[in-house]
């Protein structure tokens, strides 16, 4: 095992006591820590972890604890651009599967990764997003695509990667 | 309305335009059409302040199969128009702003109107005809008056009133929303809490989702009231980050509502302080526990704790909470106003008052309904939903998400209500409601909700942590064709024992799903085990590849495409699957440029 002591004094990122500050001021708690930390760097990188548990004395443990318990955590970096497929009950029964693992195939995603070799795409699922009247529902970059078919998944990575689409 | 003479002559009086931009509206690409309706006006000559008063937005009106949906309302005459897109605005400016004659073949048609008149909106009413970002379009329908008429009451009277009322928490067990008040008023310790259960995390459901979008203020008003009740002077909205939309409305209504005077200190010019403030969920389904949730607010892990103690004695820091779900709170101004003796005229004799449906699926109109407790679900599905999509038959219809159960077509003349609904193996939950037709498997069905509760599930108990992985691996190995006999027996032990088990609401509901497909469809359940064969043909590893020899062209493209050489082919002769051999992989089937693969 690293010595987790050591880990983070290197980190001098001025980003990170941006979010301290901001924290301290609002009284927050470690999930909106971790969510703002998520906000600067995109994902929890370890060292930052490391870094805020030395300087709040809170066990890293604790931090790890709750980051992974949550689903909107990441702990590895994201892709530039963000595909979410909603895997809600509407989405399954009008045919969501098929259509994610086409979009899963035209990025060559490997079985059980979720980032695109060249770091531009991510495909999750969530849960559900509300929006079960016009299902199937896939959200690129923020922006909800409904009544999507494979076709149209097609359009929609080409789009977005072409920079339309976001 | 300002009246004003347009270039082309056109007197536009009283002209109001409303736009449906809730989610499901902008995924339509609403905000493009009423950006649209600006430019047009404005290129008739019309001044942009006076377009930006007459185009307005509004909440979801719940009829989302039809989206974009706009009212334009001309000299007090209102005609709504359906699946609109930008392209179709210049007309109706030109034929219909301009000239006074309504472009008929787009408006909406008589499923339209069949779809709002069998509803009863109390909480709905609102929604998709005020402006949600604007406080005083609230008010002046009458918002806020539930708050102020409850500072001449007690807070006592307050609590009696919503008891009398019968109103029972819409987020899913359905207990008394006025004895849970009245349990915290009396605990003792301070400062109380209330809190607003807006983690709407049921596959299926949408309808905190749209009330939040809709109408934030009535939540606010709620939260103010229910304050006032209990003696909190601190509100927490918890709300899913999956609700960019809802967060942000919600967080324009609390600052506007802090500027009137309606939140903060004083408020109503009273002795009496409260205040809201938002936290964003993680992603936990099981956040939506209220212990969990309590937890989570708390910024640890969101795992459920043993009860009693009750968060009315002992919640938030350890103490008195209250939280009530968004519909519950949203539905409190009303009865203020409108009184307890109204409310419960509605309803049922145990169910009182309205529920709100999200009904999606396999069913025509889809979208987000208002109906007295009580109605019959074929009044539902067929006079509001207008039946199955494709006029293919209705095989099921599941309530209740993840935590419920399937009702099957033959019980679709019983009341929909919390008893009801319990009786049938179901439950109300936050009220979504999937129509399936016979394309849809119901052992995929209890797959799909077992694996989202499974993954959902937090770990902390044993029966819910493994059992519900148990069940799943049997209900994999079902639709993979690998069932054993006993299978069934075997998943109905497991379900049981899980249910009288678990910790919380989440392990105690889990097996739901399962259990009453097994009850309704355990000829499914037998079809794949006994027969392998998956009825509904959504099994992939039952089906059964053949060759159309009266479509095969003898191209040879499945010989390549096939993995497992189960095809045998030669020049000019049809392909034939060897079903030994064959792997179920569909890739033959993907490669026919002719749909010769059966």
């Amino acid at each position: 095992m690293p010595q987790p002591v050591l880990k983070g004094e290197s980190m001098t990122d001025k980003r990170c006591e941006e979010v301290l500050e901001k924290h301290q001021k609002e009284k927050g708690n470690i999930i909106s820590l971790l969510q703002n930390i998520q906000e600067v760097f995109g994902y929890i990188p370890e060292d930052t972890v490391f870094w805020f548990s030395r300087e709040l004395n809170i066990p890293a443990s604790s931090f790890y604890g709750v980051a992974t318990f949550y689903a909107q955590f990441y702990l590895k970096p994201r892709g530039k651009n963000i595909i979410t497929a909603c895997c809600g009950t509407a989405c399954h029964v009008k045919g969501s599967g098929p259509i994610i693992n086409k979009i899963r195939e035209e990025l060559k995603l490997p079985e059980g990764e979720t980032t695109s070799k060249d770091g531009k795409f991510t495909v999750e699922s969530v849960a559900c997003v509300g929006a079960c009247s016009i299902a199937p529902v896939f959200i690129g970059n923020k922006k909800v695509f409904g009544k999507m078919t494979i076709e149209k998944a097609s359009e929609m990575l080409k789009g977005i990667d072409k920079g339309k689409g976001a | 309305m300002p009246a004003k003479k347009t270039a082309k002559k056109a007197d536009i009086k009283d002209l109001v335009i409303r736009v449906c931009v809730g989610t499901g509206g902008l995924a339509a690409g609403s905000q493009e059409v009423m950006d649209e309706f600006g430019s047009q006006l404005k290129s008739h000559g019309i001044k942009a302040e006076i377009v930006k008063k007459c185009v307005n937005k509004t909440g979801c009106r719940g009829f989302c199969a039809k989206d974009v949906l706009a009212d334009v309302i001309l000299n007090d005459k209102s005609e709504t128009y359906q699946l609109l897109t930008p392209e179709m605005v210049s007309r109706i400016v030109e034929e219909h702003i301009v000239n006074g004659s309504p472009v008929k073949e787009w408006l909406v048609g008589p499923e339209y109107h069949a779809f709002h008149d069998k509803q009863t909106k109390i909480l709905l009413k609102q929604c998709g005809h005020i402006d949600p970002e604007d406080i005083d379009a609230y008010i002046k329908i009458g918002g806020y008056e539930g708050a102020r008429k409850i500072f001449s009451l007690e807070p006592s009277e307050v609590i009696e009133e919503i008891r009398a009322s019968g109103l029972r928490g819409r987020g899913g067990a359905g207990f008394l929303t006025g004895l849970k008040w009245e349990l915290c008023s009396k605990a003792e310790g301070s400062p109380k809490y209330i809190i607003c259960n807006a983690d709407e995390g049921d596959p299926g459901a949408f309808m905190d989702r749209s009330v939040i979008e809709g109408n934030p203020h009535s939540v606010i008003e709620g939260m103010v009231i229910g304050g006032y009740a209990i003696g909190a002077n601190y509100g927490y909205v918890y709300i899913r980050a999956e609700y960019p939309l809802a967060i942000q409305r919600l967080k324009i209504a609390i600052s506007d509502a802090r500027k009137k005077g309606f939140l903060g200190e004083n408020i109503f010019k009273t002795k009496f302080d409260f205040d809201i403030k938002i936290k964003e969920g993680a992603g936990a389904f099981i956040c939506g526990e209220e212990t969990a949730l309590i937890a989570s607010i708390e910024g640890k892990r969101g795992m459920p704790r043993a009860k009693p103690p009750f968060p009315a004695h002992k919640g938030l820091w350890g103490k008195p909470t209250v939280i009530n779900n968004v519909e519950t709170l949203s539905t409190l101004p009303t009865i203020i106003t409108q009184g307890a003796k109204w409310f419960s005229s509605i309803g049922t004799e145990k169910s009182k008052g309205t529920k709100v449906f999200a009904i999606t699926g396999k069913i025509k109109n889809t979208g987000l309904i208002e109906v007295p407790m009580g109605m019959s679900l074929r009044e539902i599905v067929y006079d509001i939903g207008g039946g199955c999509e494709k006029n293919c038959a209705l095989k099921a219809v599941q309530t209740g998400g993840p935590s419920g159960g399937c009702i099957p077509a033959s019980h679709i003349d019983m009341p929909v209500d919390y008893e009801s609904l319990m009786a049938i193996g179901s439950m109300m939950g936050s009220g979504g409601m999937v129509v399936m037709d016979d394309t849809t498997c119901m052992v995929d069905m209890a797959k799909f909700f077992l694996s989202f509760t499974q993954n959902e599930s937090c770990g902390k108990c044993t029966p819910c942590r493994i059992g519900t992985k148990r069940m799943l691996e049997i209900l994999t190995r079902i639709t993979n064709g690998k069932g054993r006999e006993g299978d069934i027996e075997l998943l109905l032990e497991l379900g049981n024992s899980i249910k009288l088990t678990s910790l919380c609401g989440l392990g105690m509901s889990a097996p739901n799903p399962v259990l009453s497909t097994i009850r309704f469809f355990r000829d499914e359940y037998e079809a794949h085990i006994r027969d392998g064969i998956c009825p509904a043909a959504v099994c992939k590893a039952l089906r059964i590849y053949t060759v159309s020899v009266e479509l095969c062209k003898m191209c040879g493209k499945c010989f390549k495409a096939c993995p497992s050489a189960a095809i045998a082919w030669e020049k000019k002769q049809p392909a034939k699957i060897d079903k030994g051999k064959c792997i179920k992989c569909g890739a033959c089937y993907e490669a026919c440029p002719f749909n010769a693969i059966l």
